[in-house]
């Protein structure tokens, strides 16, 4: 069911009433109903891997506390007995017992991801070494069952385990409960993936009608509709043209797809996340922000801050920062500063740590190499800015740039277009032909095809081309209002007309000119892959 | 104390770490800092900090921090 779909809409306005219209004690248990059938619409096999991973981390996550409180009151009634070393023992023992439900969760479940989304993947590279050795037979493919969201969900419930382990969370004694966090169907599919520390009070808490919250939630929805219909599933013609003829569209048109396909990923990924967070506070739920305004970044550590906040913080917290700080990565710093010196020694850590989590995001985004080669492409430009840092800070100095309109704009400028650059490996799907088609760029020479007409020839009319151009303006200049607050707020304060005006006319753009309908058929988000 | 402050100091020469208190919220110092820091205390202070006292809270002053490493030293 997409959130693009007529019977999503349908099933969405059944909810809402049901919602507002049953006690208020009833709205989790309506929500977690509706995320079942949510889920049991895309495939009734699905709840199946779903259920497994809410049971298993709610069972692990019980027992986890369990264990805790028999310690507190153990040590509690044994204070007097006990010796100072005897209780550090005695903490140690149960703190290593939390570890082993906390990695028997862990392994249980990034092992069913692993499972269903990684075997196909380790298969062909093991044919591919098959063949190259020059031996006949290749293993076959597994038809694998890749649950929708599995990426997310299983994020959500092992952030969630790892909180409890550490003891910043505690455990959710309702299964129920912990199901309707584990699958609550707006983020579902493409996050953000929350925390159980911020998101469970807004979820079980009672939401009264809110005249402002429902209609401001129902204004997000809208503007999420905007970027996903008008802009980026009418660029997708294009985006797809470039690309899936890679022979034909070379040179120049590989920088026109980069930039088509930079503005189709915003706007689908940004407009899923839009519609995600407004049904959610149609519901009186506030979910975070996976956005901050990312293509106003100035450099590309700027731009992980901002772009898909939620899993830039998931892997931070949960994998960057133990592996980081673990003692053989402590010991190996140590080693590194005694036989390579201070200068590589610091710098060991933070390097190994981060080349872990880039190869990390790549795979995770999916199984194949052209994602292991964009997670890395991104470590190696961020550890390279990282070493020119002190350099670029000389030049600042120096000419006197920094805060400048002029060189602020270059800083974005030059941003947008590395990330595009590193996504061409996401666009292409193949590595060589990456490299291949980037080169093309330099060597092509038909920079020409900007302006001779050819643009009009990759399925986009010039209606099309007008239209992308007069959302992309609205984009900029909402992102630019939304520097001094929400946009919603200030069109709230206008008169009665204006409110009028620009929310009614912004639903008849997403109607006349969104694309769907006949003749169109409306894409999957890009993320929902994922 | 002195130890820790130029620890700080030699990372963000910059910054006022006796007076700031908002090292985290105010985003002065990123995960690459942090991890820098763990790793120089771990070297200088023979403390280790593990991965759940990675929390906004600990890290926001130096003061903050010293009570940190304070804490973890005692429980050893």
């Amino acid at each position: 069911m997409l959130f693009t779909s007529y019977r999503f809409l349908e099933f969405l306005l059944i909810l809402l009433l049901l919602y507002y219209i049953l006690p208020a004690k009833w709205q989790w248990k309506v929500l977690l109903l509706a995320s079942f059938v949510f889920y049991f619409w895309a495939s009734p096999i699905y709840c199946v891997y779903i259920a497994l991973t809410i049971f298993t981390t709610w069972y692990a996550g019980r027992k986890i506390e369990a264990l805790r409180e028999k310690s507190a009151s153990f040590l509690r009634e044994q204070k007097e007995n006990l010796s100072k070393e005897e209780k550090k023992s005695y903490k140690a023992k149960i703190k290593h017992r939390t570890w082993i439900w906390t990695l028997s969760c862990l392994l249980l479940n990034l092992g069913i991801l692993a499972v269903v989304k990684y075997t196909n993947f380790v298969i062909s590279n093991i044919n591919s070494v098959i063949k190259a050795v020059g031996s006949v037979g290749e293993l076959s493919f597994v038809d694998m069952i890749v649950p929708l969201g599995i990426s997310f969900y299983t994020f959500q419930a092992m952030g969630y385990i790892i909180d409890v382990y550490r003891g910043t969370v505690e455990a959710e004694k309702n299964v129920f409960r912990f199901a309707l966090f584990v699958s609550f169907f707006p983020q579902l599919i493409q996050g953000p993936i929350s925390r159980f520390g911020d998101l469970k009070k807004m979820l079980f808490q009672e939401h009264p009608f809110d005249r402002k919250t429902f209609s401001f939630g129902l204004q997000r929805i809208l503007w999420g509709y905007f970027k996903k219909l008008v802009i980026a599933d009418r660029i997708l013609t294009g985006v797809n043209t470039l690309i899936h003829e890679a022979d034909i569209y070379n040179g120049a048109y590989v920088f026109v797809g980069m930039l088509f396909y930079a503005l189709e990923l915003y706007a689908d990924f940004t407009g899923g996340i839009d519609i995600t967070i407004g049904i959610a506070q149609t519901m009186g739920i506030e979910v975070t922000e996976n956005f901050r305004r990312p293509y106003f970044s100035k450099n590309i550590k700027e731009y992980w801050n901002r772009w898909h906040i939620t899993m830039g913080s998931w892997f931070t917290d949960y994998i960057f920062y133990p592996i980081s700080v673990c003692k053989p990565m402590l010991k190996l710093s140590k080693f590194s500063r005694n036989h390579f010196g201070e200068v590589i020694g610091k710098r060991v850590p933070v390097y190994l740590s981060s080349f872990v989590v880039w190869f990390a995001t790549g795979i995770w985004h999916g199984a194949s190499w052209n994602f292991i080669a964009w997670g890395l492409g991104n470590w190696l430009v961020i550890m390279v800015s990282q070493e020119l840092e002190p350099l670029y800070k000389k030049f600042h100095d120096r000419f006197h740039v920094n805060g400048k309109f002029g060189f602020s704009m270059f800083q974005v400028v030059r941003t947008v277009l590395l990330m595009s650059c590193l996504r061409l490996f996401d666009c292409y799907r193949d590595v060589p032909l990456t490299f291949r088609m980037f080169g093309s760029m330099f060597s092509a020479g038909n920079w020409n095809i900007l302006w001779d007409g050819s643009l009009l020839n990759i399925g986009l009319t010039v209606t099309d081309y007008f239209i992308l151009l007069c959302g992309l303006l609205l984009l900029i200049a909402v992102s630019l209002l939304q520097r001094t607050g929400s946009v919603r707020e200030k069109i709230a304060s206008l008169p009665y007309w204006g409110k009028f005006i620009l929310w009614y006319g912004l639903f008849l753009v997403v109607l006349l000119m969104g694309a769907y309908g006949i003749g169109y058929d409306s894409s999957q988000f890009i993320y929902n892959q994922f | 104390m002195e130890e820790l402050l130029e620890i700080l100091q030699e990372l963000h020469p910059d910054v006022n770490f006796e007076e700031e208190e908002h090292l985290i919220d105010d985003k002065i110092l990123d995960s690459f800092d942090i991890i820098s820091i763990i790793s120089e205390i771990a070297e200088q202070f023979d403390v280790v900090i593990s991965a759940e006292h990675i929390l906004p809270e600990n890290f926001n002053s130096a003061k903050a921090l010293y009570e940190l490493i304070k804490q973890l030293e005692d429980e050893d």
